[in-house]
């Protein structure tokens, strides 16, 4: 029988669990960021380069 | 037995959710399902969409089917965790606080309604409010567990992703946007009345007043007969108003016979084992059925426009 896992194991994969939600958050907020900003340069249309400058 | 103890500590530490429980609880299949449907409503709506903006609907269409997804989650984890089918989701697996799922599905209904709306029209992001509050509260806290036409009433909440579509290009409710939605919610109840009859002691054990258990098999046989058959004739609907053409009314027509027939051969079946394998069958085949029906819905208008037929 395998020997059971011990508590630093334990840690460790809590904070790599941690660490990949994490990366998921940031990574669905940058999404969240560039849609917005996408959505409004759609938004705007040509009339956005369409000014005096 | 120590190891086996210790181990699952491991896999259900508290607030150890991993990112793919939290993308379990968006039901993904479920998911598939209400973005293909979204898509087709969004395509068939007269007047075009902005490709981007077109994107940006489909995928709040998406995030808040998956957030009422979680909510159900988070409010049915008891009863999930009798059922076989639903008891290893995070929650009841112990992989997830209830909390947790219930903070996640309401941020992502806010954020997906609250972008819906600046990216469309307010009445899409109307529509798909009421899509997750139906589906979250009237379906799933209320419908699901007191009465066995729960599903008859809450399969308006899957019903509604191609009229949120249609409104996102056109910005109002029609007639056809009406029947999408129609075909899909006369579909519901035959789907899952027969994974119900297959299924029916997880249900039974869950203490859900599935009709099956209700109104007994022959009661629920009936009705998968009867909601077969008016939902094929709302589905030859399209092409006597000349929303579609001899496309999809062939579609419709083939697709349809096989559904009836397929009910028709449950309704037949007496003997215990073989009713619960026709009931598998009908559940496998409406899936594929739904999915050929908006199929040909797409297909056919293409093949309109481009003057084929």
């Amino acid at each position: 029988m395998t020997d059971p896992i011990k508590p630093e194991d334990k840690d460790a994969e809590l904070i790599a669990r941690r660490r990949r939600r994490s990366i998921a958050l940031a990574l669905a907020l940058a999404a969240f960021v560039l849609i917005f900003y996408v959505l409004t340069l759609t938004k705007f249309g040509p009339a956005l380069f369409d000014r005096p400058l | 037995m120590a190891y086996v103890e210790h181990s699952r500590d491991v896999t259900a530490p508290a607030g150890g959710a991993r990112v793919e429980d939290y993308l379990a609880l968006l039901k993904p299949r479920v998911m598939s399902l209400v973005v293909f449907t979204a898509f087709i409503g969004l395509l068939l709506a007269p007047g075009g969409i902005n490709p981007v903006i077109g994107a940006i609907a489909i995928l709040c269409i998406a995030v808040g089917a998956g957030a009422s997804g979680a909510l159900n989650m988070w409010y049915d984890a008891d009863i999930d965790a009798i059922m076989s089918r639903t008891a290893n989701r995070p929650i009841p697996a112990g992989r997830m606080e209830r909390d947790h799922a219930l903070a996640f599905g309401l941020i992502l209904s806010g954020f997906s309604v609250v972008l819906l709306g600046l990216a469309t029209n307010w009445l899409a992001a109307g529509l798909l409010a009421f899509t997750i509050f139906f589906y979250a509260v009237i379906y799933t806290m209320w419908l699901k567990r007191s009465t066995p036409q729960n599903i008859v009433i809450g399969g308006a909440a899957g019903a509604f992703p191609p009229m949120v579509g249609w409104a996102a290009v056109t910005g109002t409710v029609s007639l056809e946007s009406c029947l999408l939605f129609a075909i899909i919610f006369l579909w519901t109840p035959p789907h899952f009345w027969a994974l119900a009859l297959y299924k029916q002691s997880d249900y039974g054990a869950a203490n859900i007043p599935m009709l099956p258990n209700v109104a007994g098999e022959q009661a629920t046989k009936v009705q998968i007969l009867l909601y077969s058959v008016i939902l094929v004739a709302t589905t030859l609907v399209p092409g006597f108003i000349g929303f579609m053409g001899p496309l999809y009314m062939a579609a419709a027509v083939v697709t349809g016979a096989g559904f009836v027939w397929l009910a028709w051969r449950l309704f037949r079946t007496t003997e215990s084992k073989a009713m619960r394998k026709a009931g598998r069958t009908l559940f496998t085949y409406s899936l594929s059925y739904l999915f050929i029906i908006f199929l040909a819905l797409i297909t056919d208008r293409v093949v309109q426009m481009l003057g084929w037929l």
